[in-house]
């Protein structure tokens, strides 16, 4: 279970004010993709689900609980990049989650527990087209392969919400057509909610259950930090969770 | 005609022009020599290569009458022995150092500003210190390469750390690691590759503390024979031992290269 409330949510940077009065209910198992212009709060509002921003006012529940004030296996995160650990190969980028859930001192598994991670890390790699990449470096991976590797080792530690920023900002347009298809995949095989940044309006179209728009309500020329951005369409899509 | 930046040499063609310098600076050795010897054949600035093989040959291959030991093996055992005792101990303290100061804020705000003024400190100022504190023995020179080296490295391998990308310790804590695996199994990995680029950089200051260091107080070592020759103006036995300290300084960085990109092979992928 990962409902998502929203309940009067300010954030503001000193005089800066980001986000105004959010208010959101999200469903479990809500594929939400969330476009808007830069600079308009979506990556504040993705960091403060993540745990490494604070609301300055109001309220971020998980299934009614605050979000935690750290980033946790709960929540997964895919970044435009940089999300990959370069000294890995692929095959044990991918064990990470598994390792550091079983072992807390040295952080690597032996025997059956190893096995067990391995069967999983490869049903996740067959999955993802990546099982003949197993033993390469992330830097030897193209900037899908990378992405996608990435949102496996999300999965793979079973998160409730996934958070995706721009997952495929950086990635040629030909080949987010697979992109699309690998996530949704992932996304029927977990029980998880996801948020997606995107800046293609079409792909959160097809992607999601449901469209945020991120935008400024009032607009004071003289100071553009006065107001903030907040939620100005709300757009249930026809599709419903897999 | 193609520009100058694109034209590249054959492998055969850089080899040889590698080479031509040192050829170079054979030559005008051997020119210089000989002008010299021949306006005075007891000239001991440039010795002739027959001299310089004949103390080699004394240094390197037969018995001290004195201490009864073949000079130039004893005096690379000692210093090596004291070289790489220093750069591992460097080493050790750097890596250690570094990596808590790259990981926990905490202890960044009590060691960085510590560590950043010690590295200022001109080790060959406090070399007096170390013989009167610790003695005349090897561990004043141990000690002095050490502090020379060991807050360079730690600074290094700190700034490598700090330049991890932040979303790779965010992603590593949404994989649950904590903030002991966090360092064990994601920057101190990280670091490693840095520290043998560290030790390659500063093994010249390494040496030039350890020579300094023999040439005060000291009765074997390389730095502490050339220093003891210098009195007779014993050329014929400092270029052997300069040019040898070279070799065995280039050596040792060949080696740590090799070892870098043998054990670390995603360091070398990544570039």
């Amino acid at each position: 279970m990962a409902a998502v409330t929203v309940k009067r949510l300010w954030k503001e940077y000193g005089e800066q004010v980001v986000l105004e009065n959010l208010n959101l209910e999200i469903a479990d198992r809500e594929f939400v993709t969330i476009v808007g212009a830069s600079g308009c709060g979506k990556t504040t509002f993705l960091r403060m689900l993540l745990g490494v921003d604070k609301p300055t006012r109001g309220q971020l529940l998980i299934d009614g609980q605050p979000v935690p004030a750290e980033p946790g296996p709960d929540r997964g995160i895919v970044f435009q990049r940089y999300s990959l650990f370069p000294h890995l190969t692929v095959l044990q980028n991918l064990l990470l989650g598994p390792q550091f859930a079983g072992s807390r001192v040295i952080g690597r598994l032996f025997g059956a527990k190893q096995r067990a991670a391995r069967e999983k890390a490869d049903a996740l790699l067959e999955a993802i087209g990546l099982h003949t990449a197993r033993d390469k470096y992330p830097a030897q991976l193209s900037g899908g392969m990378q992405q996608r590797l990435s949102i496996a080792q999300s999965v793979i530690c079973e998160p409730k919400i996934l958070l995706l920023d721009e997952p495929f900002g950086a990635l040629d347009p030909g080949i987010t057509a697979d992109m699309h298809a690998i996530v949704l995949k992932l996304w029927a095989m977990n029980r998880m909610t996801i948020f997606m940044i995107s800046h293609d309006i079409k792909e959160s179209f097809q992607l999601g259950t449901r469209l945020l728009v991120f935008d400024k309500r009032r607009h004071d020329p003289q100071s553009p930090e006065a107001y903030g951005a907040t939620v100005t369409y709300d757009i249930p899509l026809k599709r419903t969770a897999a | 005609m193609p520009r100058l930046v694109n034209l590249q040499p054959s492998r055969g063609g850089a080899l040889a022009l590698g080479v031509l310098p040192f050829l170079i600076l054979l030559a005008a050795y051997l020119l210089g020599s000989n002008a010299r010897l021949a306006v005075n054949p007891d000239d001991k600035l440039l010795p002739s290569f027959s001299t310089l093989a004949h103390t080699i040959h004394t240094y390197a291959f037969e018995e001290d009458t004195r201490s009864g030991q073949v000079l130039l093996w004893a005096d690379t055992w000692a210093s090596l022995k004291r070289l790489l005792i220093a750069l591992g101990i460097s080493a050790a303290i750097g890596l250690a150092a570094g990596l808590t100061i790259g990981s926990i804020p905490y202890l960044r705000a009590v060691m960085a500003p510590f560590v950043a003024a010690v590295s200022m400190i001109p080790p060959l100022a406090i070399l007096p210190v170390l013989f009167i504190v610790a003695g005349l023995g090897e561990v004043a020179k141990i000690a002095l390469i050490v502090i020379g080296v060991a807050p360079i490295i730690t600074r290094d391998l700190a700034l490598r750390a700090a330049e991890l990308p932040a979303e790779q310790l965010i992603k590593a804590q949404t994989l649950g690691a904590s903030s002991w695996l966090l360092s064990t199994r994601i920057i101190l990995p990280q670091l490693w590759p840095r520290l043998i680029d560290a030790l390659r950089l500063n093994l010249g200051c390494a040496w030039l503390f350890l020579i300094a260091a023999e040439a005060i107080a000291s009765t074997e070592g390389l730095g502490y024979r050339i220093f003891l020759v210098r009195r007779y103006l014993a050329m014929d036995v400092i270029l052997p031992y300069v040019a040898w300290i070279t070799l065995l300084a280039f050596g040792t960085d060949w080696l740590l290269r090799y070892t870098r990109a043998k054990l670390f092979p995603w360091a070398e992928v990544a570039r």
